[in-house]
């Protein structure tokens, strides 16, 4: 069963989930670094992205990479809109109020579909250029899964030269160590969290449509477990920093994926708990995460 | 007759309790049992959420937990060689009384709520919301896979129907008084003090960790038993019984009620019991184009939940008690009542 050609399945696989685990956990660990907020909305807003896209393939009839820019752009614009009607009220109110608020949005998120959308799944089909399959250096796979790495990896490169060259990148760098310095510095804090969640939130957009066009369905609850999963990720690279995220998120899904592929069988029906206990560890053997700085309690 | 109330409420409870018992029809018994099933778990879920500061997420694990330990170890034996022929030999053969039953499931998810307590509440106290997040995808995972015990996703149903009236509103009596002695003893005011700030806490000499970690496994506790209650209330129960909706609810319960009062979040369960209650029958008449709105009601208590928040942080009790409440109300100063007359001043 451990041919070459399996081997090298499974880490196509895992490249695919590690691109899409660290999308989402990128959008995390930006908004806890600036916020110390742990938004479980983040994953709704894959599901929100996914929706739009079956949405534009489907109803609208567009072509395939309208189908991912459309959600990107709208569902960061629906971040920017959730941070100042349920986040930026409570901001100085006590560190678990905007998480409870956060449960609530992704509550509305995930029932609004329901009621609208019906909790039944949709089959996303995907255009016959995505799913056909190639053969490079004898390794088989379809364009989808090179376009999912490819197209993470163009994005954290953006985002990577955003954070380091540009004003507003810098400034958000700043706030995620100090932002009442920042604000005295004559820093737009509002403006650097917006951008920060319009990021966040399309890059989360964009992770839904992949995982959609990955595993074929949406539905109005898919987002919950994969954002849950992005947060150990984040966690796992280091809360709060954007390298850390990176590296967590391709960690974890490496990780998922040779548990389940290299487990017998009647182990990785287990897959979620090992995630979850992975945390557990990580949280005991070192909370910093790989690339995090300790959290200085000060008073 | 102050130092009597308690007595005279306990015995009314569990008078009415019996009353209903006999004169009510099977579906207000069962609205009315799970009434008292959700006061068991919003002020169980209090005293972390509330009162020592942490916010846990993981009360649909824990009541699985429970749920699990009492049906396999209350299912008579007979009934457990048909649908459960794979159990180990030991857990086959045992049939043990509810209550032991009750407090064997409550032991174990105390003693899980320890070992997952250890290493998050070191930490900053949100980490415990997703690590508890993540016991329940752990606990539903098992749930699903241990097949010999649990029968997987198919669940264990014909559980014998324990939970009656008095059952549920004597458990519900033993957490409130439990929980009520906790929150006005020393160790309730050093949980508060921790809530407050953990650093002038522990400089106070308050052992910071082992106050937050007793509060999140004596919360665990209760709501093992609560799940318990329940199983025996529905006599079935599914991987899919405990998700994440469950413990959403006992969220909005306590922080709508007030997150740091026991008798808003008794208010809080209440209220969030009756509500969905009502809107169920909503959402199938109310139907547009043949749909029924599924849905509706979580999305009420959702944007329920958001409205106090913004503009109620502190939830409809806020740190006050009835009893304050009450005497406020007949005149008295608030400042010659005891223990949380500082905490109502600056709520």
């Amino acid at each position: 069963m451990l041919t070459p050609s399996y081997i090298a399945q499974q880490f196509i696989n895992a490249l695919n989930m590690g691109s899409i685990y660290a999308l989402v956990a990128i959008g995390l660990t930006m908004v806890y670094g600036i916020l110390r907020l742990i938004n479980f909305a983040h994953g709704d807003m894959m599901t929100v992205g996914a929706y739009l896209a079956l949405a534009a393939l489907t109803v609208l009839a567009l072509p395939a990479w309208a189908a991912l820019l459309i959600p990107m752009f709208v569902v960061g614009a629906l971040g920017v809109l959730i941070e100042r009607l349920a986040y930026r009220p409570l901001r100085g109110a006590p560190e678990v109020a905007m998480l409870i608020t956060s449960l609530a949005i992704s509550s509305l998120i995930e029932n609004g579909a329901t009621m609208t959308l019906t909790a039944q799944p949709k089959p996303v089909r995907l255009p016959a250029e995505l799913t056909q399959r190639v053969d490079v250096l004898g390794l088989n796979f379809a364009v989808m899964d090179a376009a999912i790495v490819a197209l993470a990896i163009a994005l954290m490169a953006a985002l990577t030269v955003f954070v380091r060259r540009t004003t507003i990148g810098i400034a958000m760098r700043a706030c995620s160590e100090n932002v009442r310095v920042t604000q005295l510095m004559g820093v737009d804090v509002n403006r650097v969290i917006a951008v920060a969640f319009a990021i966040s939130a399309g890059l989360a957009a964009v992770a839904g449509v992949l995982w959609s066009g990955k595993f074929g369905i949406v539905d109005p609850f898919m987002g919950f477990v994969p954002g849950l999963k992005a947060f150990v990720a984040a966690v796992i690279g280091g809360i709060g920093n954007i390298p850390g995220a990176m590296l967590g998120g391709y960690l974890l899904g490496f990780a998922e994926v040779f548990f389940v592929a290299f487990m017998p069988p009647e182990v990785s029906g287990y897959r979620d708990a090992f995630v979850f206990v992975l945390l557990l560890v990580v949280l005991l053997v070192r909370p910093t995460g790989l690339l995090g700085a300790r959290e200085v309690n000060r008073a | 007759m102050k130092r009597f109330a308690p007595l005279l409420l306990i015995v009314a409870v569990l008078g009415l309790a019996g009353l209903a018992q006999s004169a009510l029809n099977d579906y207000y018994q069962r609205v009315l049992a799970v009434i008292a099933i959700n006061i068991i778990l919003a002020v169980s879920l209090n005293l972390t959420n509330g009162y020592s500061g942490d916010f846990s997420l993981g009360h649909a694990a824990f009541m699985a937990i429970g749920a699990y330990t009492s049906a396999i170890l209350t299912l008579p034996a007979r009934t457990k060689a048909i649908v459960l022929p794979d159990l180990p030999l030991w857990l086959s053969q045992v049939e043990l009384p509810f209550i032991v039953a009750i407090l064997i499931g409550a032991g174990l998810a105390a003693l899980v709520a320890f070992v997952v307590g250890i290493p998050v509440l070191r930490l900053r106290g949100h980490y415990l919301a997703v690590a508890t997040l993540g016991l329940m995808v752990i606990v539903q995972v098992v749930a699903l896979n241990w097949q010999p015990v649990t029968r997987g996703a198919r669940g264990i149903s014909g559980l014998p129907p324990f939970t009656t009236l008095l059952w549920a509103y004597g458990w519900m009596l033993v957490t409130v008084a439990v929980i009520w002695r906790i929150v006005h003893s020393p160790l309730g005011r050093a949980m508060m003090a921790v809530r407050e700030d953990e650093l002038a806490a522990a400089c106070r000499g308050v052992p910071v960790f082992r106050t937050r970690l007793l509060a999140f496994v004596c919360g665990a506790l209760f709501a093992s038993v609560a799940g318990a209650l329940w199983a025996h209330l529905i006599t079935a129960i599914t991987p899919s019984s405990f998700s994440f909706l469950i413990t959403f609810n006992v969220v909005a319960m306590v922080v709508i009620g007030g997150a740091g009062s026991i008798s808003g979040s008794v208010i809080g369960a209440v209220l969030m019991t009756l509500l969905p209650e009502l809107l169920r029958r909503v959402e199938t008449t109310l139907a547009i184009g043949g749909q029924p709105l599924y849905g509706l009601s979580q999305i009420v208590i959702a944007l329920m939940m958001l409205a106090v928040m913004l503009f109620r942080p502190q939830g409809l009790m806020g740190r006050r008690e009835l009893p304050d409440v009450l005497a406020g109300l007949a005149g008295a100063r608030r400042a010659s009542l005891p223990a949380h007359a500082e905490a109502a001043g600056e709520a």
